[in-house]
């Protein structure tokens, strides 16, 4: 059969939407089977063990106690670190910085540092913490994390603040404050629910980061608060169950990796809602 | 106060700039007994042997850009396909649904790829795709060739798909973020001609974000060169020079996430250091390039 030109042209045009919606049904089939994988595996180990008994020797019984525990302790250290120093440094970008060249370099190395891969982070940091301090720790893991975060809080700080209106600065300055106050009092309170969006997504970020942990916090079979000493924590733990041969063992580590994918979508679903209201300023 | 202030603003801005530098010269200084007693053999010899203490990184390296390159190129006629879908054909009320969909899916932890690359994928993908084209495969072809391998699942083919999965939600939002911010006037005037959407987006959308496109496409690939957790679980973790889509391989990152918490040698440790500084380089080259296109106000 020989189409005319037009016929070829709705022809093309039918192909390229055809091929449109699969892409978009295998992206969408993807995200579905991964959850469900999620569910189906890890819904059936969840009881009341998984979240208050430590983690089993092969074939006891156990949970993720002292994994989840360990967890939230790096992260909530690393979000601390991260937020001090990601809001400074975003306040530095846009409001001291006046786009001079070394704004510049710092906006680039930041962006680079977001997309950094995570494991350079953790030998980094296993080089300048683990190694002088002579042994793994739960502060050189949320070292790692925190490392990570920063650039995201960074990033979100700088782009609310520019969002703020040069009003918002002049009234400020009009009553006589100085600049560090206005940004203080004024800015930084109508940039909050931005800089919040950020934090939180950033802790959504490091909340399921495996690599940077693997030789900076380790892990720990047994509870413990102790920030100086290895500490146990979800990825690494997930890690090294499901990779290992033994059946309960496999089936915490679904358990784990349902824990965070709840957590982080859970998060990711908080931000667009908060980010939906209108900003109260 | 007002100057303090503004010092410890400038500090914090500083100690980012440190933390790149620092990272840099920590692998430099660690990796760099490995460079000095291997040479260039490092780069092209492809023995890895903790025992006889003799350490050749081709094979990661290899494997790293070929999963790289493969899962980009699995991964970006899909990605352009749903930025397409969401901005050209998609129904009002699913589009909100649908992007979110895909932002989410970009949200999930690499180590849940891994686990699910491992447990749910391979062991399908073995049966139903590698098996069959194994069988499929005439006898002394290069095709043969191609698929030889084990049929367990675990190789350098199913690593690619899986970081594919895991690349394909950033570039389309990215992708779609850039489609968006073609005028609709521009866009609109080429259907009042006639045009067909596929003209469309041939003849304004690609050529107006042609540049920052390109830049989205290399983020994607700055992610899958440093991707760790879902490689490692499914590439099979195999020190050589991978010969076909269907053997074991390792990547950088999967070497030293496997072997450094154990390396016990100076040699090893300092030899996987420098692996990490090879990483560096390659994703740190790409990602200033992407950076470049990109413009700072595009897409995290």
């Amino acid at each position: 059969m020989k189409l005319d030109r037009r016929g070829r042209r709705s022809l093309k045009a039918g192909a390229f939407m055809a091929f449109s919606y699969v892409s978009t049904v295998l992206a969408l089939v993807a995200l579905v089977a991964i959850l469900a994988s999620l569910l189906v595996e890890g819904v059936g180990g969840l009881n009341l063990a998984v979240f208050t008994q430590s983690t089993p020797p092969p074939g006891g019984e156990g949970g993720l106690a002292n994994a989840i525990v360990g967890s939230l302790m790096l992260c909530a250290a690393a979000m601390v670190a991260a937020v001090v120093v990601g809001v400074l440094a975003g306040t530095w970008l846009a409001e001291y910085s006046c786009d001079s060249w070394y704004a510049r370099v710092v906006r680039f190395v930041n962006d680079v540092l977001l997309s950094a891969p995570s494991i350079l982070i953790g030998l980094f940091i296993y080089e300048v913490v683990v190694r002088p301090m002579g042994g793994f720790s739960g502060y050189a893991g949320a070292l790692a994390l925190a490392l990570i975060a920063t650039p995201v809080v960074t990033r979100t700080t700088e782009d609310v603040l520019k969002l703020q209106s040069r009003a918002l600065r002049e009234s400020g300055v009009a009553l006589g404050s100085p600049l560090w106050t206005t940004i203080q009092k004024i800015l930084w309170r109508a940039a909050g629910g931005g800089i919040v969006t950020g934090g939180l997504l950033a802790f959504a970020r490091i909340s399921g980061e495996t690599a940077p942990l693997l030789f900076t916090s380790l892990n720990n079979q047994f509870f413990s608060l102790d920030m100086g000493r290895p500490i146990a924590n979800l990825p690494v733990v997930i890690f090294n169950f499901a990779l290992s041969a033994y059946e309960d063992w496999r089936r915490l580590a679904w358990v784990g990796a349902l824990l965070i994918a709840v957590a982080v979508l859970a998060i990711n679903v908080l931000v667009r809602v908060l980010a939906r209201e209108p900003r109260r300023s | 106060m007002d100057p303090i202030f503004r010092a410890v603003c400038f500090s914090a801005a500083t100690a980012l700039l440190c933390a790149l530098a620092g990272v840099m010269v920590s692998l430099v200084i660690g990796g760099w007994p490995a460079f000095a007693k291997f040479g260039l053999g490092f780069f092209t010899s492809e023995s890895w042997n903790p025992v006889t203490e003799v350490y050749g990184a081709a094979g990661p390296i290899a494997g790293t850009l070929i999963t790289s390159f493969l899962s980009l190129l699995i991964a970006l006629p899909i990605a352009f396909g749903v930025a397409v879908f969401l901005t050209e054909f998609c129904p009002r009320v699913l589009r909100r649904p649908i992007g979110i969909a895909v932002e989410l899916l970009a949200g999930i932890p690499s180590i849940v790829y891994g686990m699910w690359g491992l447990f749910v994928f391979a062991p399908v993908f073995a049966k139903y795709v590698q098996l069959p084209m194994v069988l499929a495969a005439p006898p002394g072809s290069v095709w043969e060739k191609l698929v030889a391998g084990v049929p367990n699942g675990a190789n350098i083919l199913t690593a690619s798909i899986i970081l594919a999965i895991m690349i394909l939600p950033y570039m389309a939002a990215t992708l779609r973020e850039l489609f968006l911010t073609v005028p609709a006037k521009v866009r609109e005037s080429a259907y009042g001609i006639g045009a067909t959407p596929l003209e469309v987006v041939g003849a304004v959308t690609l050529p107006y974000v042609k540049r920052s496109a390109i830049g989205a496409v290399m983020l994607g690939l700055g992610r899958a060169l440093g991707e760790t957790m879902a490689v490692t679980f499914v590439i099979g973790n195999a020190h050589g020079f991978p010969t076909s889509l269907f053997s074991s391989g390792s990547t950088i990152a999967s070497t030293i996430a496997n072997e450094f918490a154990e390396a016990t040698s100076e040699m090893h440790s300092a030899a996987l250091i420098a692996l990490g500084l090879v990483l560096f380089l390659i994703t740190f080259t790409v990602l200033a390039l992407a950076r470049a296109l990109l413009g700072h106000r595009q897409a995290v």
